[in-house]
């Protein structure tokens, strides 16, 4: 579990992360959504450590981790930027991090064979390519077998093999039990990999909402695409309050606010044509740029 | 193989007992494996290693084979013809140099601290293991140097008709042993050097400035200024082995190794401030 409370983090006068709050919970994968520059890593910095908050308090599994006994029991990280000396193989990378918990090589060997490393275990990591020092680094996260797992941008620079990896990994992460707490800025392999989602813009937490509650959140801002001659007519009939028609083309209306079914019903109703009569579902990806957009509108309006 | 594993409902439910670990609690006997580990594991280490003891011992014995044979007179001891021999130690400090402030930026620089760190988040126990790491690698393979550099230079000097030059001839045993006290602790400099700069470039060009630069300079300046020659930290740490191109007057050997310890002292401790107190 990860606890985060009202926390900050200001380098110079910027806040990279503005008095943020929420809970990671155990047994489920958490998304950690936000565009380049919200604070996401900084986020997970703060929660390995590596920075101090200015203000606030992150625990990890119910303890300040920097006091932990055993580390490596508690907490795995794979951070964004590469954090592998290219000079040591991956074997050695992962000996080195090891052997600070009395971790032995047969593990090292399990979690080489595990991110299918087994080939280039003893190439030097400096000559590895991306996908390959992303393997080595969530390697790295999983050798202590920790209780809560944070992985920033895990997929990124994987194939598609790798990203497939990547998500059973987590989802079986989460079986056992662990805390898994993931950042990615693709809301599509979120949508399939995560259950929950703390979204992010700006330093500042704008959602904590599960993928279904989003997901519906996002399809409510759809709507139906219709193509009749009668764009006026049509939308005359269905004008009713919550409901809004636009027409985006010669013969082409936009109406969100009701269903494909009553459009077709009030359609036939009238008399009128329809030619074609498709519900579009905002994607978790519209739906992310939505709500990060009001953030930053937000932002800009407040700061004049 | 990992499939076979994940093909588990996707309905999870939290198993209320903490799942298994493998990792035991960190300590500093650990660290300093895991650091073993890393220098072990970088060609650097051995190449930078390798150059040292070619350097110590070979040019010694290029030394003892120039010139005139050495003989011991009231103004030339035996222990300052051992020192001459030792001059290689000057380039071992540039290698070991190379080691130690590489040992700690060389993190910095290819981002290995941040998972350093996060394994050992109290910190501190990194910088001690790097210390006990080079120590305890340095001291014994320059003593060995040293020591072959000794008995090569003292072959050759008799065998050219020098003087016999005799280990328990008054100041020869602390010249040979000194030469490797004094690179260890040039290590451990250079270390918290690269520990406090962060920077490689910046480690080496003040390391560089500190023990090869700044002695010559001085001896340009006025007299007044000369007079703190002794205390620079190669020539403190030089009146112990008997460093023959230190300038100027020079601090008893002890004394002089004091201060060089001290320089060590307070720059490990600025190093473990920084390390402490700073994001990594």
């Amino acid at each position: 579990m990860i606890e985060i409370d009202g926390l900050t983090k200001r380098y110079g006068d910027k806040a990279a992360v503005d008095d943020l709050s929420f809970v990671v919970e155990p047994g489920v994968v958490t998304g950690f959504l936000g565009p380049n520059g919200a604070g996401k890593s900084t986020t997970m910095r703060l929660i390995a450590g590596l920075d101090r908050p200015t203000s606030g308090r992150v625990r990890v599994n119910g303890k300040f981790y920097p006091g932990a006994a055993a580390p490596m029991a508690e907490l795995g990280i794979l951070l964004d930027a590469r954090s592998v000396h290219p000079g040591l193989s991956a074997r050695n990378n992962l000996l080195a991090l090891a052997r600070t918990a009395g971790i032995g090589r047969r593990r090292v060997d399990e979690v080489i064979e595990l991110a299918g490393l087994a080939e280039v275990a003893g190439t030097r990591a400096g000559g590895f390519s991306l996908g390959m020092g992303q393997r080595l680094g969530v390697a790295a996260a999983l050798l202590g077998q920790p209780r809560t797992v944070v992985l920033d941008e895990p997929v990124n620079g994987l194939d598609p093999d790798g990203v497939r990896w990547i998500r059973l990994l987590l989802k079986s992460l989460a079986d056992e039990g662990r805390t898994v707490f993931v950042s990615s800025h693709l809301m599509s392999e979120m949508a399939q990999t995560a259950t929950r989602l703390v979204v992010l813009g700006r330093g500042k937490l704008i959602t904590e909402a599960s993928v279904e509650d989003f997901t519906n959140h996002a399809a409510a801002g759809g709507g139906v695409l219709v193509r009749t001659p009668e764009t006026v007519r049509l939308g005359q009939v269905l004008a009713a309050p919550g409901v809004t028609v636009v027409n985006d083309g010669t013969d082409v209306i936009r109406v969100s606010g009701t269903t494909a079914e009553q459009i077709g019903a009030a359609a036939w109703q009238a008399h009128l044509p329809v030619y074609e009569l498709t519900p579009t579902h905002a994607s978790l990806e519209e739906a992310f740029m939505q709500v990060t957009r009001d953030s930053i509108e937000y932002h800009a309006g407040a700061t004049r | 193989m990992s499939a076979a594993v994940v093909q588990a409902p996707t309905m999870a439910s939290a198993p209320s007992l903490a799942p298994a670990t493998v990792a035991g609690p960190v300590s500093q006997a650990r660290v300093v494996r895991a650091e073993w580990t890393k220098l072990r594991g970088l060609r650097s280490t051995w190449w930078c290693g390798l150059s040292a003891v070619v350097l110590i011992v070979g040019l010694g014995a290029a030394i003892a084979e120039g010139g005139a044979p050495y003989k011991v007179t009231a103004a030339n001891t035996a222990a300052m013809g051992i020192s001459d021999s030792l001059l290689g130690l000057l380039f071992a400090q540039l290698m070991l140099g190379v080691v130690g402030v590489l040992a700690f930026s060389g993190e910095y620089g290819t981002g290995m601290i941040r998972a350093t760190l996060a394994v050992v988040p109290s910190r501190l126990p990194v910088l001690w293991a790097k210390l006990i790491v080079l120590a305890c690698l340095v001291l014994p393979v320059t003593l060995l140097c040293a020591v072959a550099d000794f008995f090569t230079a003292a072959a050759l000097e008799s065998a050219r008709g020098g003087s016999v030059l005799l280990l328990t001839e008054p100041g020869v045993l602390r010249t040979v042993v000194g030469s490797s006290l004094y690179l260890t602790v040039v290590v451990i400099i250079a270390l918290a050097l690269g520990g406090l700069l962060r920077k490689t470039a910046a480690g080496l060009a003040v390391f560089t400035a500190v023990f090869f630069v700044v002695p010559i300079v001085v001896g340009a300046l006025p007299h007044s200024i000369q007079r703190f020659a002794a205390y620079l930290p190669s020539n403190a740490g030089g009146a112990l082995w008997g460093n023959p191109l230190s300038t100027g007057s020079l601090l008893s050997p002890w004394t002089g190794f004091a201060v060089l310890c001290g320089y060590a002292v307070v720059l490990t401790a600025a190093a473990a401030w920084r390390l402490r107190r700073h994001d990594a």
